[in-house]
């Protein structure tokens, strides 16, 4: 029997032991590739843990007496087999008890439920279920993983060496099982009288008890063990993300996590005077939470729907692209299509009067706008916005040149561009040049984003020109206009 | 106590204490006027989608170990993704055909990005560092490796702020980081969160000056990328936060947590607008997106499965199986016409 010898230590286990710890695994890692230390989350708040307790919740109602999975004790032959329940009936019980949508989602459930140990099929090392006659027992409390389990490979040897003693057909190992027992008795050599020693005291109490306890207590032994040293092809699902390790600052697969250096360490009295600080800071941030103008929630919600309703054509998982969506079709023609100049769709043309935004990022709108721009002899604004944005983009050795030729071109007195920006912007501007970065003529930009998006931008929608484009523009698929998901999906049934 | 009470009178943390819960309840009160009606409510009038027809369309495999993350190119086709094996692979996604395979110095690759050229890619993990690659087929990538920044942890998350000279990185130092690609200069930090950084989103805005971070310290923090100052907040999550994405008009943000939800934080409202959960579902969420038109999140979880949810009317849509282990990563095409999604099972998948 495993006990709990090295879990509520290992919880609390301090770097320095950690660390250790990690040396010695990493050392049997390389030698013995089934010796992956497992690592449960030893925190209370950690994410397994949040887990653990949903399916603990969850398996502590399919244990009701009344209400949960029924459980029996089933004869067969010249034995019983003791507080089993079947795969279907665990699958009726979810289907019943869980907002499960059907079937496959109550089945992937309970194996997701099985492959953590809370329960397992009692003779099958795969821990999964399916929805049949087969036999399922619960696994007790003591075994499940919120208990921080990180059993060693010294435990494994231990479990694995006690199962060669009992000879008993259901207790024979597995090729794997067998495999891993040659492995570690290589790698414990020196101490394997030990290990034996300890299999043999272990096997002795165990032939004491009673032989239907027995028969439970081994085929839930076997499943803690196929939780934690899972067969191969199995999900191992005691891992942990990397970056929550790191956070926990556990070791991981024998990496070696060193301690952070987060301000939060450090000594007494700066914590103290956080925390004086970190109140004054929430105040602040309450106050400018008051201070802001917000908005209805009935208004943004009007606009999420506005919003798709707009771009409902444009979303391949609703309408059909206008060439055949390439990653279901195989055929790249769509961006090819899109590369070449000609035949622009009426669809995409449409878009470019969403926002002139839209209009911007289509290089063919982009220069379709800047022609307009050209007759109108007021191209500057947007060659201002548009130096101003690559300014951005540049990298830090450059911006102080760029942000001079910027000043230089359009806002000088001298400019060879010059730009109307009002005089708060200019101003601004002004007092940012002495000590210019790539954010000095922001507030400059943005005024005159807004003047063309009010002046330029509206007339170039209303021009014969855009007209002009948007009817010679292809009309392949406008026929079709904007159909309902409904319709949509029930056309796409019919193709595939 | 004698030092707290020296450099600052105990009179002053009590007040501003009282202070602060009496602002803390004013502020629910406004909250409340402005919470007339709720989103599923106004989206009422909407046709419910009742079939999507999402298969698996592609298979990446080649990875010898967890996928940790993985970003579409601009060009829509080609993928970049790493892995725990020290890999970082670039996937012609469509022939899925492997372009490069790059061994990086760290095991644990746990981000990576393309740039808007295309030509260049960002990558970092464990070694605490960001790292850019540029792409070029005649040669080895590595040769021309070039480290731009370090932080006192691990880098969990990259992008970078349109431009190939920028990257922005997070890290589980708890703050985020803008730097110079050429010079490895650090132009920004951003310091506000109280635990690790596990996201950033860069807003879709026409300027793109603002981004958003998600942390384990269960907050979502807004963010102007000119003053390195958090310009607003939201909290609501009970857990961390490992995924933060922005609606496509820029209006919101959608989030992932360990708690097991998905949720809708409106930037104009200030507050949360929507929370997507089911009882059935109780495993952590660790990448989210949305489609073009934002009526759909894609939600990559530790159960293996994605959930695609109509985020107007707040239900689940349907279930993508076919991952054999935790979906790590996942993200809507540049032109949205499919989702990738990387897992733990060393696969990655294109959907349509």
């Amino acid at each position: 029997m495993v006990t709990m010898n090295s879990e509520k230590a290992a919880a609390k286990r301090k770097p320095e032991a950690n660390n250790s710890g990690c040396a010695t695994a990493n050392t049997h890692e390389e030698s013995i590739p089934i010796a992956a230390q497992t690592t449960t989350a030893g925190s209370e708040e950690s994410p397994n843990h949040l887990l653990y307790k949903k399916m603990e919740k969850i398996v502590e109602k399919m244990q009701d007496e009344t209400t949960g999975v029924p459980v029996r004790t089933v004869k067969s032959f010249m034995s019983k087999i003791p507080s089993v329940f079947t795969g279907s009936d665990l699958i009726m019980w979810m289907m019943k008890n869980l907002d499960v949508e059907d079937q496959q989602e109550a089945l992937h459930l309970a194996h997701l439920m099985a492959a953590h140990g809370y329960f397992f099929p009692i003779d099958d090392h795969m821990l999964t279920v399916k929805n049949d006659n087969t036999f399922y027992r619960f696994q007790t409390p003591y075994f499940w993983p919120s208990n921080c389990w990180e059993p060693e490979n010294t435990d494994y040897a231990v479990y694995l060496c006690k199962r060669t003693m009992q000879n008993k057909t259901r207790l024979e190992l597995a090729d794997y099982e067998a495999e891993n027992l040659a492995r570690l008795q290589k790698m414990f050599s020196r101490k394997w009288e030990f290990i034996f020693m300890q299999a043999e005291a272990q096997s002795k109490v165990d032939k004491k008890r009673d032989k239907l306890e027995r028969k439970v207590l081994d085929s839930q032994e076997r499943a803690f063990w196929d939780v934690h040293r899972p067969m191969p092809g199995c999900v191992n699902t005691t891992e942990i993300d990397i970056k929550k390790a790191c956070q926990m600052n556990k070791p991981i697969h024998g990496v070696k996590i060193p301690p952070k250096m987060s301000p939060s360490t450090s000594g007494n009295v700066s914590a103290k005077i956080t925390t004086f600080d970190t109140v004054k800071k929430q105040v602040n941030l309450l106050r400018s939470k008051l201070d802001r103008r917000n908005i209805k929630v009935s208004k943004a919600a009007e606009s999420f729907v506005a919003y798709y309703e707009q771009y409902l054509e444009y979303d391949s998982f609703f309408v059909a692209p206008e060439y055949p969506n390439p990653w279901i079709s195989d055929n790249p023609e769509m961006w090819e299509q899109e590369k070449i100049a000609k035949d622009i769709s009426a669809r995409r043309v449409k878009r470019w009067a969403f926002s002139l935004q839209e209009l911007l990022q289509d290089p063919i709108g982009r220069d379709h706008f800047v022609r307009f721009l050209d007759r109108e002899f007021s191209g500057e604004n947007l060659k201002f916005w548009e130096a101003v944005q690559d300014l951005k983009a540049l990298p830090q050795s450059q911006v102080q040149n760029k942000v001079t030729d910027i000043w230089a071109e359009f806002l000088a007195s001298d400019a060879s561009c010059p730009i109307n920006v009002d005089a708060r912007s200019y101003e601004v501007t002004k007092k940012n040049m002495e000590v210019p970065d790539r954010w000095s003529f922001d507030c400059a930009a943005a005024h005159v984003y807004h003047l063309m998006k009010a002046d330029s931008y509206s007339r170039y929608l209303r021009s014969e020109m855009y007209k002009e484009f948007l009817n010679g523009s292809k009309k392949k698929t406008s026929v079709k206009g904007i159909r309902s998901i409904v319709s949509f999906s029930a056309r796409k049934d019919n193709i595939t | 106590m004698e030092n707290e009470t020296k450099d600052c009178p105990v009179e002053t943390i009590e007040s501003l204490t009282k202070e602060a819960e009496s602002l803390k309840k004013k502020l629910e009160d406004e909250r409340q006027k402005l919470n007339d009606v709720t989103l599923a409510t106004v989206a009422e009038r909407l046709d419910i989608i009742n079939y999507m027809n999402i298969k698996p369309r592609r298979t990446l495999k080649g990875h010898q170990a967890k996928v940790l993350c993985s970003d579409w190119s601009p060009d829509k086709r080609h993928i970049v993704s790493s892995s725990q094996d020290g890999k970082m692979i670039i996937w012609d996604a469509f022939t899925t055909n492997k372009e490069h395979a790059v061994t990086m110095p760290t095991t644990w690759v746990m981000a990576c990005a393309y740039a808007p050229s295309g030509n260049l890619v960002a990558c970092g993990g464990l070694d605490n560092k960001v790292t850019v690659y540029p792409l070029s087929l005649d040669e080895d990538v590595t040769l021309k490796k070039k480290t731009v920044g370090t932080h006192t942890s691990y880098m969990s998350c990259c992008i970078f702020p349109n431009s190939d000279q920028q990257i922005l990185t997070g890290s589980g130092d708890s703050t985020c980081a803008l730097w110079d690609v050429e010079s490895g200069q650090l132009l920004q930090s951003f310091h506000g969160h109280s635990a690790d950084v596990m996201s950033i989103d860069l807003a879709p805005s026409e300027t793109g000056n603002t981004f958003v971070s998600g942390s384990c310290d269960k907050m979502v923090l807004i963010w102007d990328m000119r003053s390195g100052q958090c310009v607003q907040s939201f909290e609501g999550h009970e857990s961390d936060v490992n995924s933060v994405k922005f609606h496509t008009s820029g209006d919101a943000v959608a989030t992932g947590s360990d708690d097991a939800t998905c949720r809708l934080f409106d930037l104009r409202a200030d507050k949360e607008v929507a929370v997507y959960s089911k009882e059935s579902i109780i495993f952590g969420v660790n990448s989210v997106d949305f489609s073009v038109s934002g009526r759909l999140l894609f939600a990559g979880y530790n159960d293996y499965t994605v959930n695609v949810w109509d985020t107007l009317k707040c239900v689940r849509v349907c279930l993508l199986y076919g991952h054999e282990n935790r979906v790590s990563c996942l993200q809507v095409s540049p032109d949205g016409t499919a989702l990738s999604t990387g897992s733990w099972d060393y696969t990655l998948r294109v959907w349509a």
